[in-house]
């Protein structure tokens, strides 16, 4: 299973995902700089992903730490997300996000 | 605390950069072997990461505590270091290290201290704590003049226009504070909904409501002013034009966000942003200069509060050459070593 990211360049990375990881592992451990700062507990904000509209629907909505600290980052819109509180499963084989400038 | 500068030095043992709790548990490691400790840090308050980033959150990995805070964790080991009465540098910044004609280190901070020892231990974590800039362009033209990221002084802003932008404790507490000083305040937010005591928040809110202050649920998007001094910004609201505010000065509270700092110009070799270190020692490529926890790297290093705890006690052995050349190192127990225990203050006195 894949998922592709798209990095600050705009260039496509297909990345080998594995079930139960989080985006924000799976970018990491597939050799993407993502900073990450607090290592995935939802604290920081520094894992900020945009989410392909056409997968917005198969991923769980956020909950309200996420949210919160969404709200206090930078270059948010409405497809923005926490990469470490996106938890990877069959269905999203094929996910797109792209890496926000916070993340570097 | 007298007043120290270059020509009077704090003397000490050792300078550790960073206490979190790396940081703080080298105190421990060091002070067994009669090394006394001064430490310096950006935060306020001692946890580092633990502290900033996760006080609430739970830890699991910490041998022998199945469960504890980030907090907690700093409450421990600050009661664990505590017969060694280290000593604490807050809210400053380490920002050069040279060495003196008599070989020692000095090192000196963004305040002013000014710190001497044969020895060095960077534990730094992730580097140093600075406030996330919001990415408006040209801001960097106005900081410090009309733009700030934290507050010395109240009276600074007394009868300004001023916009706070941020929905975190820090936004909401310097709105609340600065309100009655202020000619007018506006709190600027993303969305209407706040991280933050709920006190904080009803406190606010009351002051919308008087109409004591204003609260816009907007973005912030351009700057505009000349020299350095804001004379207005640019608020976009959902689906509205955006339209201009009258604003001497801007205070924006997004968090903080770490990054390496002057660090990066201590003169140690770096891999990726990391200090390269001797794994037997902890020793960086200069002698006398160590670096524990999550910033150094190594084969094999692993970025856990439990490794930072192992490379502590490492570095401490070689440390003590440096300070004590003329004793011979003794490996000793603390279950055993009446010294240690003298030490720890756990003995009765003979």
């Amino acid at each position: 299973m894949r998922i592709i990211c798209t990095d600050m360049e705009g260039k496509d990375h297909e990345l080998l995902a594995t079930e139960e990881w989080s985006v924000m592992e799976i970018i990491r451990e597939g050799g993407i700089p993502i900073l990450a700062q607090c290592g995935g507990s939802c604290a920081c904000a520094t894992c900020h992903v945009y989410v392909d509209p056409e997968w917005k629907g198969k991923i769980p909505e956020p909950n309200e730490d996420e949210i919160g600290l969404l709200n206090g980052a930078f270059d948010v819109n409405e497809n923005s997300r926490l990469a470490c509180q996106i938890i990877f499963n069959k269905n999203l084989d094929g996910l797109k996000i792209k890496l926000a400038p916070g993340s570097l | 605390m007298t007043e120290n500068n270059a020509q009077n030095p704090i003397t000490t043992d050792a300078i550790i950069v960073g206490a979190g709790p790396v940081g703080l548990f080298a105190v421990f490691e060091l002070g067994l072997n009669d090394v006394k400790c001064h430490l310096v840090d950006i935060l306020d308050r001692p946890g580092g990461q633990c502290a900033e980033l996760y006080p609430e959150k739970p830890i699991y990995d910490i041998p022998a505590v199945p469960i504890c805070t980030g907090a907690e964790l700093t409450e421990k080991l600050l009661e664990q270091i505590n017969p060694f009465h280290p000593v604490f540098h807050f809210g400053q910044m380490a920002e050069s290290l040279v060495k003196t004609p008599e070989g020692k280190w000095r090192l000196t901070t963004d305040r002013g201290t000014v710190l001497e020892a044969p020895i060095v231990i960077i534990a730094a974590g992730g580097g140093s704590f600075v406030p996330k800039r919001p990415p408006i362009k040209g801001i960097d033209a106005f900081e410090g003049k009309s733009v700030f990221y934290s507050v010395r002084k109240m009276e600074q802003f007394r009868d300004k226009k001023i916009v706070i932008a941020g929905g975190g404790d820090s936004a909401l507490d310097w709105a609340i504070n600065l309100q009655p000083v202020a000619n007018h305040l506006t709190l600027v937010h993303r969305r209407d909904e706040f991280r933050a005591a709920p006190d904080s928040v009803l406190k606010m809110r009351s002051l919308v409501a008087e109409g004591l202050m204003d609260l816009k649920i907007a973005n912030l998007t351009t700057l505009n002013g000349a020299d350095g001094h804001l004379t207005e910004v640019v608020l976009q609201e959902d689906g509205k034009q955006p339209h201009p505010l009258a604003c001497d000065n801007l205070l924006a509270f997004y968090g903080l966000t770490m990054k390496l700092g002057p660090v990066a110009e201590f003169g140690l070799n770096l891999h990726e942003n990391l200090v390269t270190v001797d794994v037997a020692t902890f020793e960086t490529s200069v002698p006398g200069i160590f670096a524990i926890g999550d910033i150094n790297t190594y084969p094999g290093k692993m970025k856990l509060i439990l490794s930072g705890f192992h490379e502590a006690a490492l570095m401490a052995k070689k440390a003590f050459t440096y300070v004590h050349p003329d004793r011979r190192y003794r490996f000793q127990y603390t279950t055993s070593s009446s010294d240690l225990q003298h030490k720890l203050g756990v003995t009765e006195a003979a």
